[in-house]
Parts: structure tokens; C-alpha cells; sequence
């Protein structure tokens, strides 16, 4: 095969032309997506580790199988099991309803542990001299905890919601029309590769910059922990 | 019916567990025979850039930093569609299961070179110089001296990586491979019953969770001294 | 003269350990008392259970009339009287030196900020630290980070300061500095429990020695009496040992 037809199949700009208004649309959902996904994890996450600070073995040991089991299964199997398995529970939801449960399940299990590792990471000395001086346990957190804690966890939480915002593109399976969905079906239409290239592109240059900044933040991280 | 003899007609019905098992346990070898190429191909080729990019050829280096960016930004189900339903475009065909074979293992190589070049860059200086001036050559230095200290310390990252990564197994069932999930959905949709998800999400569990609960013991057992 | 602190008969439990096994103290106004003990005698868990750090599985605390252990006290505003440092600083590694001071005049005190700012200068000029207000404690040498750590407590103008250790961490050069802050603040009228094992500091500074041992209060006198005569075998055999350093 020539170089001509290799740039046809894979760099067509006609091509890219044409599906340039679907390949938008579909940008435009998987921002959206992020933007609903990624705090629905947080907030799952918050709670987890909140939970977390309860001492009692009673609250520890569910908590931790939660989180492992969520963690172990596949987000796409989440999502498929929600999706196509709860319409014969007799609970239809649709392909939002079904990323948002899913997501919530598996990256609220993973944003989980990275609150409850930075919380962990602040000494107890901290927290002593803190509650010496009169600080409540609530203000104690807010003041002296947290923001150690929010500094320790920073590049697993941008690491975290990298992987978020990538994952998003599971969504495609159950037909929800954020990007990769789009670039799919451009692709089946034209039988040529350069949507699926064009989004591939798209995502690249959304986020190179993160992983640079992460990579900066986990080279550092990794030299002072030795 | 009850609601749970519902519920356990159509997500723990006996029959179709019983009809489906088979191909659920045949998805579930497929499964671990793809987990383990992508293992060994992806921290192979991760260990080997690293090792390369300790000579410190610039030109190299910047091929080598753009690919592991490349492969950490795109998500890893727009680089399973690209080989496959993308290759096809310049007559290169491949199957579903080598399609996300190469796919996830260019992925973890990337994370997991990454990993491993912040282990080599946080031995300290001093370590090569010794070795050095005590006449060891750089290859016997790399492998003698610096990665046995460069790799202990990435022993927590590269586990929960590399579990991270080998879930995305799942992603193979959208390119038609029959492993775990792919065998489950096949079954949802013949026997219109979902207890083949409820199996699948069962062997994903037996699969996963004792690798999830072995990393976060690895992750207790090297954790670092502060 | 009327104690300050009065504790009476605290037992602790720490599982099946028991660490303090009936130990009575009582402080009184102005006076300095000296704690010494040998290693895992519960000298830490005894000033940890006065401001209530450590629950006590039994016995009372008052400290300036209020009674510690009732369920009824609001511990926070109790725990303003009461000034802790602690053997490793526990400085807040995000704030400055005067933000490290400042934060309970603020959050506790609810001060304004001017005022907080203000006080917590003032505190840090006792300590001879007002240069490094705008220091974080990574760039402060151990001595000056236990000096702030004692500011962060004065400023909130206890009746009382406890000391665990404090100079314990520090290497020998700077351990000077700290002993000043200390007998400066006890020259000022501060009632002080302090653990530590500067025979030298008790011997000029403190009103009374108290020796511990296996969770209990073995002897206690002036310290001239004990360190010069002491009754018991267990303490004479602690104070040869330190001497020997
Ligand atoms: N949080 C704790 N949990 C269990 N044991 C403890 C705890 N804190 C102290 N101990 C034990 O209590 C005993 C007394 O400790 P401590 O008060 O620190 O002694 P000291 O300060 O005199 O060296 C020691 O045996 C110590 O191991
Ligand atoms: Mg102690």
C-alpha cells in the first residue's frame, strides 16, 4: 500500500470534514460526561473515607470489602451489569443512569482510598497538637489535616481523575454518544479509520498536559520517598 | 412471586447458570491466558525503555518520553479500536484478541516504564559511583546495583498498576473476544435471562479480588519509612 | 497556695497493659513540677491524660477548678488552659510560624485576625523568634521549631503548661535555646509539668522532682532531696544511670 492510500485511509481530511460536526458532539458529551462522572466519584469517595474514620470493626471490615470489591470488578462489567442486567429486576435506566451508577460504584471506591492513604499519611502527632490548642476534631481536620493530606494524595487524585475522564469512553458500549461512540460510527459509515484517528487526536491533545504535570508530580514523589 | 424469588429467578436462576457455566469458565482461561501476555509483554517492553532511557541518548528519550505520554493520555478502548476496527483501513487485519493484546500492553508499558525510570532516577548518584569506581561497567552497575534498589521501591506502584491495567481484559469483549464479559453478554442475549452476568461478575471476583487484597498487603509490607 | 492541677488515683489501660496504676498529682499555682522516670514508666500517658489526650480508665482530673473527665465539659475551651509541647514539635508543616501560632487564636479564640496576628507576634517574641514569624517550620532548625511549638501554646495564655520531652529531639547545641524559653517563661509566673531528662534544668529551675516507675509515683520531694538523698533503691538506681551521661 502507498503512502497516498495509507494518508486516505488514516488522514483523510475530507473525511474529517465530514464527520467533523458528529466528532464535536460527541466531545461535547464526553466533557459532560466528566464534568457529571468525576464529582459523582468524589463525592462517593468523600463518603467512604468518612466512613473510614469510624473505628469500629463493625463499619471497617464492610468498608474495605466494598472497596475491594469494587475495585476488582471491571468498570465495563459495572456498567453491563447495570445497564443490561437491572431492566430484568424490572428497573429500566437508561445509558446515563447506568454510567453514573457504575461510575459512582467503581471510582467512588478509588477516590475512596486515595481520601482515606492522604488522611492517613498526616501523623497523629498533628492532630494531638491540634486538639491541644482547643481545636475541635472537626476544625482540626479542616485546618491541619486536610490540607496536608489534599497536598500528600494531589498527584493520585489527578492521576485518578486522568483515568476517569479516559474511562468515560466505556460508555460507547452502551451507546451513549460521547466521543468514541461517534468516531465508531463515522468509522462504520465511511469505512475508513480517520474519525477514530481524529479522536484518538482529540484526546491526546486534551490530555497530554495532565500527564506531563503527572508526571513531573510522581518522579518527585517517588525520589523523596526513599 | 415475591420481589426476591423474582430477583433470584433472574439474577441467580440455577438452569442457566448451570447451561452457561461452561462458557463462562472457558472466558474466564481466556481472560487469564490475555492477562498474562499483556503482563509479560507490557512490563517487558516498560523495563526495557526505561533501561534505555538510563543511557541517556536524547533523541531516544524524546521518542521514548512522547510514547509512554501517548499510551498514559489516549484511553486504552480508542487504542483497541484502532487496530481493530482501524487497521483493517490499510489491509492490516487483526483479531479481536490480538487487537487488545497490543493495545493493553503498549498501555502498561508506558505506565509501567514511567514506574520504572523513577525507581533507576531515585537511587542515589552515590550508588553509581561506587559501583563505577569500583570497575563495574554500566550494564553490570544497572543490573547489579541500581534495579534491585530502583525495583523494590516501585514494587507498590507497578502491582496496582499493572491490576488496574490487566481489568481492562474486559475491554476485549467490544472486539468480539469471549472472554469473561463477552461470554456473559453472549449468554444474556440467548437465554434472555441475566444470571450469565451475575457469573461473570462472580468470576471476575474470584479472579481480581485476591490480587486487589494482595496489593493493598504489598502496599502495607513495602511501605516507605517517612 | 491553691493546685492548679489535681489528679487523683488515674489508672490507664491500654489493652490488657495497665500503664498507670493509681498515680496522684497535684500542682499548684506558680510552681514547677520536674517528671523524671525511667522509659515507659507512663510519664508521656500522664500528661497525655491531664488534658484529656488519652481517655483514663479511672480516677479524677481537675485542672483550674474544671473537672476534666465530666461528660459535661466542653473539652475544647478546657484544653485552651492547658499549654502542650511535645517531644517532636508537631508543628503544622503548611503554615508559617505565625500562622502555626495564630490558628487557634483564630479558630478557638475566634479572634479577629489583626488581634490573632498580634498576639501570636507577641508570642513569638518571647521566644526570641520574631524574625522567623514568616518561616514554615522546614526552614527552622529543631531548636527554633520547639520554640515556635511553645508560642503556639503560651499565646493562648494557659494556666498551665505541660512539656513532654521537649528537648529530647534536638541535637545537644540547640537544646540551650529551648531550656532559656522555658525558664523564662517560668521567671513569668507559669505553672509547668515537665517531663524531660535535663537533670541541670531541675535542678536550678523546678520546685519539686517526682520520680515514676511502672505507672506509678515512686518518691517525690525537692530536688536537692532527690537527686542528693533519694529514699528508694528504684530511684536511686535511675539517677546513677543518668548521672553516668
Ligand atoms: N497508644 C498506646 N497504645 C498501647 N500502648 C501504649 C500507648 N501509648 C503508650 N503505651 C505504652 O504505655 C507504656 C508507657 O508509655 P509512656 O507513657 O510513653 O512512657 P514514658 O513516656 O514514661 O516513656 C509503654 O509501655 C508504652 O509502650
Ligand atoms: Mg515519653
Amino acid at each position: 500500500m502507498s503512502w497516498d492510500d495509507f494518508a486516505l485511509a488514516f488522514f483523510s481530511l475530507d473525511i474529517l470534514r465530514q464527520a467533523c460536526p458528529i466528532l464535536l458532539s460527541g466531545l461535547v458529551q464526553t466533557l459532560l460526561l466528566s464534568a457529571m462522572v468525576v464529582p459523582l466519584g468524589l463525592f462517593g469517595g468523600v463518603l467512604l473515607a468518612l466512613l473510614a474514620t469510624v473505628r469500629s470493626p463493625f463499619v471497617r471490615w464492610p468498608l474495605m470489602a466494598w472497596v475491594d470489591v469494587f475495585r476488582s470488578l471491571p468498570p465495563l462489567v459495572l456498567l453491563i451489569f447495570v445497564y443490561a442486567g437491572l431492566p430484568f429486576a424490572g428497573l429500566e435506566v437508561s445509558a446515563w443512569g447506568a454510567v453514573a451508577i457504575g461510575f459512582f460504584l467503581n471510582t467512588g471506591a478509588y477516590y475512596g482510598e486515595i481520601l482515606r492513604a492522604g488522611i492517613e499519611s498526616v501523623p497523629a502527632g498533628q492532630v494531638e497538637a491540634a486538639r491541644s490548642t482547643g481545636l475541635s476534631r472537626g476544625q482540626a481536620m479542616a485546618w491541619v489535616v486536610l490540607p496536608q493530606a489534599v497536598r500528600n494524595m494531589l498527584p493520585d487524585l489527578i492521576s485518578n481523575t486522568l483515568e476517569v475522564v479516559k474511562l468515560t469512553s466505556i460508555a460507547s458500549v452502551v451507546a451513549l454518544p460521547e466521543l468514541l461512540f461517534q468516531a465508531r460510527q463515522a468509522q462504520s459509515v465511511t469505512f475508513n479509520a480517520t474519525p477514530i484517528v481524529a479522536a484518538a487526536v482529540a484526546y491526546f491533545v486534551l490530555l497530554w498536559p495532565v500527564v506531563r504535570l503527572l508526571s513531573r508530580l510522581e518522579n518527585r514523589q517517588l525520589a523523596g520517598r526513599r | 412471586m415475591t420481589g426476591w424469588e423474582r430477583f433470584a429467578d433472574s439474577f441467580l436462576n440455577a438452569r442457566v447458570a448451570a447451561e452457561y457455566l461452561p462458557k463462562i469458565v472457558e472466558g474466564f482461561g481466556l481472560t487469564v491466558v490475555l492477562a498474562l501476555c499483556i503482563i509479560a509483554a507490557g512490563l517487558a517492553a516498560g523495563l526495557a525503555l526505561a533501561v534505555v532511557r538510563s543511557l541517556g541518548v536524547r533523541p531516544l528519550n524524546w521518542l521514548i518520553i512522547f510514547a509512554v505520554d501517548l499510551f498514559r493520555a489516549l484511553p486504552p478502548l480508542v487504542v483497541i479500536a484502532l487496530f481493530y476496527f482501524g487497521l483493517p483501513a490499510a489491509g492490516l487485519s487483526l483479531s479481536g484478541f490480538a487487537a487488545a493484546w497490543l493495545a493493553l500492553s503498549l498501555v502498561l508499558m508506558a505506565f509501567s516504564e514511567e514506574i520504572f525510570w523513577a525507581g533507576i532516577t531515585a537511587v542515589p548518584k552515590g550508588q553509581w559511583e561506587a559501583a563505577r569506581s569500583t570497575g563495574l561497567g554500566f550494564l553490570p552497575t544497572l543490573r547489579l546495583v541500581v534495579l534491585p534498589q530502583a525495583l523494590r521501591i516501585t514494587i507498590p506502584p507497578l502491582t496496582n498498576r499493572t491490576i488496574a491495567i490487566t481489568k481492562n481484559t474486559a475491554l476485549a469483549s467490544v472486539v468480539a473476544v469471549p472472554e469473561i464479559l463477552g461470554a456473559a453478554q453472549a449468554g444474556v442475549s440467548f437465554g434472555f435471562n441475566p444470571t450469565p452476568l451475575t457469573l461473570g461478575a462472580a468470576a471476575y471476583l474470584v479472579l481480581f479480588l485476591p490480587v486487589v487484597v494482595l496489593g493493598r498487603w504489598i502496599e502495607t509490607r513495602f511501605a516507605w519509612k517517612r | 497556695m491553691a493546685a492548679i492541677v489535681r489528679a487523683h488515683g488515674i489508672h490507664k489501660h491500654f489493652g490488657a497493659l495497665h500503664v498507670l496504676r493509681g498515680v496522684d498529682l497535684e500542682v499548684a499555682e506558680r510552681e514547677l513540677v520536674f517528671v523524671i522516670g525511667p522509659s515507659g514508666s507512663g510519664k508521656s500517658t500522664l500528661l497525655r491524660c491531664l488534658n484529656r489526650l488519652e481517655e483514663p480508665s479511672g480516677g479524677r482530673i481537675e485542672v483550674d477548678g474544671i473537672d476534666m473527665l465530666d461528660r459535661r465539659t466542653d473539652i475544647n475551651r478546657a484544653r485552651q488552659r492547658i499549654g502542650m509541647v511535645f517531644q517532636s514539635f508537631n508543628l503544622y508543616p503548611h503554615m508559617t510560624a505565625l500562622g502555626n501560632v495564630a490558628l487557634a487564636l483564630r479558630q478557638v479564640l475566634k479572634l479577629p485576625r489583626g488581634e490573632a496576628e498580634g498576639r501570636a507576634r507577641a508570642a513569638l517574641e518571647r521566644v526570641g523568634l520574631a524574625d522567623r514569624a514568616g518561616h514554615y517550620p522546614g526552614q527552622l532548625s529543631g531548636g527554633q521549631q520547639q520554640r515556635v511549638a511553645i508560642a503556639r501554646a503560651v499565646a493562648l495564655e494557659p494556666r498551665v503548661m505541660l512539656f513532654d520531652e521537649p528537648t529530647s529531639a534536638l541535637d545537644p547545641e540547640l537544646v540551650g535555646g529551648v531550656l532559656q524559653a522555658m525558664r523564662e517563661l517560668r521567671e513569668s509566673g507559669m505553672t509547668m509539668v515537665v517531663v524531660s531528662h535535663e537533670m541541670g534544668f531541675a535542678r536550678a529551675a523546678a520546685d519539686r522532682v517526682v520520680f515514676m516507675d511502672h505507672g506509678l509515683v515512686v518518691e517525690q520531694g525537692a530536688p536537692e532531696a532527690v537527686f542528693g538523698a533519694p529514699r528508694e533503691e528504684r530511684t536511686r538506681a535511675f539517677i546513677r544511670q543518668i548521672d553516668r551521661h
